[in-house]
């Protein structure tokens, strides 16, 4: 045990915040939130250059053979620089997937265009009850001569809209439980009958609307095992709920940088107001929550690297990230007082975004019954 | 980074386990919660000291184990994870001998660090007094020199272990002229002397476990003195982030989070356990989910302290969390067990085997002990955020 990041580690902590802090300044990430397509293609051509699509992939598709704890370093950066766009898709929802179950042709298909930047992937699976159990998938995939047709709605699907490919969740027959019968198709985006609308969001992010009617999906493309595909979707939330931990730290670490600076600028009484004690006080509790999100989701990112089984570590992450971000940053704008409630501050960027990142992959009671059952209760 | 316990580590918590679970099963003694500061058991001591297990740390050449940080935490993880009677030697295990080693001369070093490992040093911890709590610079027990002697005058309280102790270590103004951090140096001597009485403090738990100690009149030998004269307010700023980063500061209560576990298992409540009451699974899941947060809080220090660094900030993050968390816990365990939540330990019908209720008092002092929690919030801030009052 050693709870220190490597000097590689570091290193590539350094150069993703260099070079995000140098392309995403906020006035950049406020005009990408107001484009439709929310991403910079020119920026993201450069990410691939760096290779941070294919990160954690083998050098044989394209990739630099990094660990998933390396690719928290990343994250982490992405989180505190805001990053606009459909990186957390591809990678975590699409590529890691794939590596994981996909054949080898699959892998061999899709993970080098990923690698190089060439194609955006999303994952569709959550709908209408807005659940990540099995009981909330009732998209329904029906065998059809040598593929299948797949008809349902799918909600709270990141850039859905400019995706290449979606991976889509869905019931390919009855089973004695809600787990069983469920299936993982990579489906091409352009394929006929798939219609996208983009959903308002606090974060301002490109979560989509997608039906699909219709839609003609062949059989090569399952991911994995039909009827079997829970386990992987389970290992899918899993890793990228861990990820969202990490990109959680990065926007609570930013959003704690900046309320400890302005503490020590902001003079009132004749003094900078993290003189008074109430103040100090107030960002060590900050500080404390971001801590043990910091250290929680390195021990989650840690354990998938090291292929541990580790479903209570990574509900205990997300629980404490998810309970951890509305109280940082309600102090982070007691602290920052009325300025940090004006939309041209950059606080509200952390805000949104802190809010959006508590639900998403699993909210902190959807965790807490998850540690409830790890520990047998 | 890496989160790994070596494998000499996971068998050494087994070897530990084994010990302690052996000892229950002979019915040696009875999973307690504060049993750490509470329960003193010179044989359970004895039996601990035969082991190896006081000193760990320390450098072989005086008789330690000369093993990591982490090592001890997981020896006194497990000693409290199963509410064993450890007061005899805890103090002078966590924090007497960590300063006689750092601080100590050769002379002292081979005279009493043999003593603590043989778990025959009960110490009292000398600190707090009437007007000085959170202000330790403020005391105004005295030390004067006479020839070779010092002589002690004063109060101290409070003094933990004080009902018990042997031994005691005080810090004491030698210097009333100097500015008041300046003036204070730390004393380690035995407490059979003329002039030193104590009286005991009853707790809100009903228990004793601090008391108020006078020195009229106390001569002790030079040699007593622990490092530099005047310097020990410097000294004690070290020591105390020892004091402060122990798995105590989380686990005190540990047998009642077990206890509680199995109470919502086995209660039933309309026909159904408690465990499947939605709320009841949130708040016991929660407690999990902190406990284990704040058990990276204690081993992050384990870290740093073998890396030979000081956890200054580090040990008063996890302090003021653990023992935030163990109020919390004993709170969840008197709310879930509703009505019953009230009944004290001599009552037949006490559920948990009372340890909710007393918990519940109990906790309320760990956020003052060894550093309140605004004093610790006032480190962290000043120390890591550099936030400073003016």
């Amino acid at each position: 045990m050693d709870l220190v990041l490597t000097e590689e580690q570091e290193m590539l902590k350094k150069m993703a915040s260099d070079f995000l802090t140098d392309k995403f300044p906020k006035t950049v990430v406020k005009e990408i939130e107001e484009t439709e397509s929310g991403y910079s293609p020119e920026i993201w051509k450069e990410m691939a250059e760096l290779g941070w699509m294919g990160l954690v992939f083998p050098e044989e598709y394209g990739g630099v053979d990094m660990s998933f704890l390396d690719l928290a370093m990343l994250l982490e950066e992405m989180g505190r620089a805001c990053l606009p766009g459909p990186y957390f898709s591809t990678v975590m929802l699409g590529g890691l997937p794939i590596l994981d179950a996909g054949s080898d042709k699959q892998k061999q298909e899709y993970l080098p265009r990923i690698a190089s930047g060439e194609a955006i992937f999303t994952l569709a699976l959550t709908e209408a009850s807005a659940r990540y159990d099995a009981a909330g998938v009732e998209a329904k995939a029906t065998a059809d001569k040598d593929g299948y047709i797949l008809n349902g709605t799918k909600l709270f699907v990141p850039d859905a809209h400019i995706a290449d490919y979606v991976l889509c969740v869905a019931r390919t027959s009855d089973g004695a439980k809600p787990e069983d019968g469920i299936t993982i198709f990579i489906v091409d985006a352009k394929s006929p009958g798939i219609s996208c609308s983009l959903l308002k969001t606090i974060a301002n992010d490109k979560l989509c609307e997608v039906v699909f009617d219709q839609v003609k999906v062949p059989k090569e493309n399952i991911l994995g095992e039909p009827d079997k595909g829970w386990a992987e979707v389970k290992k899918i939330v899993e890793r990228a709920a861990a990820a969202k931990c990490c990109d959680m730290v990065g926007c609570l670490q930013e959003a704690l940088d900046m309320t400890v600076a302005y503490a020590k600028e902001r003079k009132q009484y004749g003094q900078p107001i993290g003189g008074f004690q109430v103040i100090q006080h107030y960002c060590v509790d900050m500080f404390t929550d971001v801590e043990g999100a910091r250290l929680s989701a390195y021990q989650a990112a840690w354990m998938i690297s090291e292929g541990l089984p580790c479903a209570q570590e990574v509900a205990i992450a997300k629980a404490w990230a998810s309970f951890a971000s509305p109280r940082v940053m309600a102090l982070a704008h007691q602290i920052h007082g009325a300025i940090g409630c004006t939309i041209d501050h950059d606080l509200q960027y952390y805000t949104r975004r802190a809010s959006a990142d508590g639900v998403t992959f699993g909210d902190a009671s959807f965790y807490q019954e998850v540690v409830a059952r790890e520990m047998g209760l | 980074m890496n989160f790994k316990f070596t494998d000499e580590q996971v068998k050494f918590r087994q070897e530990v386990r084994d010990f302690l679970e052996g000892e229950i099963k002979q019915g040696l003694w009875q999973p307690t919660c504060d049993a750490w500061i509470m329960a003193h058991d010179p044989e359970f001591t004895r039996r601990v000291s035969a082991k190896g297990w006081i000193g760990l740390t320390w450098p072989k050449e005086y008789g330690g184990q000369g093993r990591s940080f982490i090592d001890r935490l997981i020896l006194t993880e497990e000693m409290l994870r199963y509410g064993a009677p450890a007061a005899c030697h805890w103090f002078a295990d966590r924090q007497i001998g960590g300063a006689i080693v750092h601080y100590g001369t050769d002379e002292q070093k081979k005279e009493i660090l043999p003593i603590i490992i043989k778990g025959e040093a009960y110490v009292g911890l000398g600190m707090s007094e009437p007007d000085a709590g959170s202000d330790l610079a403020s005391l105004k027990t005295r030390a004067t020199e006479d020839g070779d002697d010092y002589i002690i005058d004063g109060q101290k309280t409070w003094t933990s272990g004080g009902s018990n102790m042997n031994w005691i270590y005080l810090v004491a103004r030698t210097d009333p002229e100097a500015p008041k951090a300046r003036g204070i140096s730390e004393f380690f001597f035995r407490t059979d002397l003329p002039g030193v009485s104590t009286s005991p403090i009853v707790d809100i738990t009903g228990g004793v476990h601090f008391n108020e100690v006078f020195f009229d009149n106390v001569r002790i030998p030079k040699t007593c003195l622990i490092g530099e004269k005047n310097r020990g307010f410097y000294q004690i700023l070290n020591q105390l982030d020892y004091e402060r980063s122990g798995m105590e500061r989380l686990m005190a209560n540990y047998p009642l989070f077990e206890a509680l576990i199995q109470y919502v298992k086995e209660t039933k409540r309309n026909g159904k356990p408690l465990a499947d009451d939605p709320v009841v699974r949130s708040k016991i899941a929660q407690l999990k989910i902190e406990l284990e947060v704040g058990r990276l809080y204690m081993y992050r220090v384990g870290v740093i302290m073998d890396e030979g660094r000081a956890p200054n900030w580090e040990s008063s993050m996890s302090k003021a969390y653990g023992t935030a968390f163990e109020q919390r816990l004993a709170t969840a365990a008197i709310e879930i067990a509703g009505l019953y939540g009230q009944l004290s330990p001599a009552s037949r019908l006490t559920p948990m085997r009372g340890m909710a209720y007393h918990s519940y008092l109990s906790s309320k002092g760990y956020s003052l002990q060894a550093g309140s929690s605004e004093v610790l919030k006032n480190i962290i801030a000043g120390r890591k955020l550099e936030l400073s009052a003016r």
